[in-house]
């Protein structure tokens, strides 16, 4: 296959082996039907696709074409187990540049393909399907919220390539009217501003961060024994508490206190 | 509008984030959750000698509307350009998250979200980009028990992460005034280039991201005019209906047909946007 190099990409063949990608989706969304510790899985991955129709989401932004098929992936997992006993695994293995930035995607209403794309993942994980976001690359903004942001668990790879943001450097530091080195100069003390993986992990957002290389595949035995490990933590849970009940944002968890203190009046 | 009635209407779109809860809520039940005097401001703005405000620019009140047992989040468009940090975001998650605790326990309080915002507030990017997580979260699990109403009047519009919450609404309200998009003007022009959207051309962004077209193509329930009596009782109406399947999200096959219909290759005009959003989803053709 004659594509453009992803992490994304490169995970999700190293995941699931030889099982075949899921036909009826855009080129840009690969879904593939797998296992982990014997359990049904599905692997959901945003890959380039150079050739896209849509110009502005050829370098695996998550446009119109993928947050809808993102959604229908999500359901179509929901649907096949309705009656089942236990419910499919349903792995957003994540490498996301951005939302796709167009005048169609926003005529067409991009925010309401990731509005579908958000609500399936937080459906799946609400209706008992352990949901694991796995952050391979980048993660970054909107692409991150329809794809990924959702799971009871994230899980991430090491290295300059795992990034998780709002916004890409060049971007934020035109948007706040400051230099690059500005930016990064800023990220070093502030800790959300932060690009990198370990800053992310100390507001205690992520569940694991794996000490593997997101450019060495060859540890893929590591990081399914950390998914297999993910799925047993969850266990029945199916809210996002893993991340309120950490001491990393202490400013959020003391506004979630006064709230309750004060909620019934 | 015709003349004596705009000489007698009252602006929304001009009132502050806590005026606008006061309309809206019945006299004397307004009940504001963390408010201004509790001090909780952004962590991490002094840090970047930018100064913070007693409330994050997120009011949280609870109260009623015609007796309906409501909170409401209204974010201040005014402070930092309506964007969510830490505080805020913690605020408006917090709040659903207990209200869909009520609302599961037989308990049904409506939440109404006042969305006038830019999106994430960069200087806190990953808090402000969680928080939000947590808000869609909510609301996802809260639709399935009550209502979820969005209203957006302008002036900010609802952009970034923010406008996904707007659509994942049950009941979407939007003015003329407003703005619904997922990227804002100017870091589309920045990102993509001013032959592909030209930030200053402000006839265009109201012709595809303004209140009236989104109303028209579905991707809001109904445009209303800037008047507080009128938002009002449009949104007193909202909260006394049940919860409802969300079509927006749910018609997956609809909107694939829609997408085979675009042709991304051509220039995206505002009468073939409302013609294609009619033709497969059956929005209100004005």
């Amino acid at each position: 296959m004659n594509e453009a190099p992803s992490l994304g990409a490169e995970w999700l063949s190293a995941l699931v082996g030889e099982a075949p990608v899921q036909s009826g989706y855009p080129a840009s969304v690969r879904v593939v039907d797998g296992q982990l510790a014997g359990r049904a899985a599905r692997f959901i991955a945003v890959v380039p696709d150079p050739h896209s129709r849509y110009p502005r989401a050829r370098n695996g932004e998550v446009g119109l074409a993928e947050g809808w098929a993102l959604a229908r992936a999500v359901r179509e997992a929901m649907a096949a187990d309705d009656s089942a006993d236990t419910r499919r695994v349903i792995v957003a293995v994540i490498d996301v540049p951005s939302q796709a930035y167009g005048r169609t995607e926003e005529a067409y209403g991009i925010h309401q393909a990731l509005a579908a794309a958000a609500e399936a993942y937080a459906r799946a994980r609400q209706a008992g399907h352990p949901v694991i976001g796995l952050i391979v690359g980048r993660a970054m903004s909107g692409g991150f919220l329809a794809h990924g942001y959702q799971a009871n668990r994230l899980l991430a790879l090491s290295g300059e390539s795992v990034q998780v943001h709002a916004m890409g450097k060049q971007a934020a530091a035109r948007i706040t009217q400051r230099s690059v080195e500005g930016v990064e100069a800023l990220a070093r003390t502030i800790t959300p501003m932060a690009y990198d993986i370990d800053s992310y992990a100390s507001l205690g957002l992520l569940h694991r961060r794996l000490d593997v290389a997101a450019e060495d595949t060859s540890q893929v035995a590591v990081v399914r024994e950390a998914l297999v490990a993910a799925v047993a933590d969850i266990g029945g849970r199916t809210d996002l508490a893993d991340r309120f009940d950490d001491q990393g944002r202490p400013a959020s968890m003391a506004v979630r206190r006064r709230l309750r203190e004060q909620w019934a009046g | 509008m015709n003349t004596a009635e705009l000489l007698a209407r009252e602006s929304f779109v001009e009132l502050p984030a806590r005026a606008r809860v006061e309309c809206l809520l019945d006299a004397g039940t307004m009940r504001e959750l963390v408010g201004p005097f509790e001090r909780q401001t952004s962590p991490w703005l002094p840090k970047q000698d930018i100064v913070t405000q007693a409330d994050d620019g997120v009011i949280i009140a609870r109260g009623t509307i015609d007796g309906v047992d409501v909170v409401v989040a209204a974010i201040e468009p005014a402070f930092q350009g309506g964007s969510m940090g830490e505080v805020g975001g913690a605020k408006i998650a917090g709040a659903l998250e207990l209200a869909a605790e009520d609302a599961a326990a037989g308990k049904p309080v409506v939440p109404v979200l006042l969305l006038e915002t830019g999106g994430v507030r960069l200087q806190e990017a990953n808090c402000g980009l969680a928080a939000i997580a947590e808000i869609h979260a909510a609301i996802v699990a809260l639709r399935a028990l009550v209502p979820v109403i969005g209203v957006i009047t302008g002036p900010v519009g609802c952009f970034g992460g923010m406008s996904i919450a707007a659509g994942l609404c049950s009941h979407l309200i939007v003015t003329r005034e407003a703005r619904l998009g997922l990227n804002g003007p100017q870091v589309i022009e920045q990102e993509a280039g001013v032959e592909e959207f030209d930030s200053r051309d402000r006839p265009m962004i109201w012709s595809l991201l303004g209140g009236a077209q989104r109303a028209a193509t579905g991707l809001a329930d109904e445009r209303t005019d800037d008047d507080r009596a009128r938002i009002r009782a449009r949104i007193a109406a909202a909260v006394a209906a049940g919860p409802t399947r969300l079509a927006r999200t749910a018609d997956v096959a609809a909107w694939d047909r829609l997408l085979e219909a675009i042709d991304p290759a051509e220039r995206a005009e505002a009468g073939v946007v409302r013609e294609v959003f009619a033709r497969h989803l059956g929005g209100r053709h004005e």
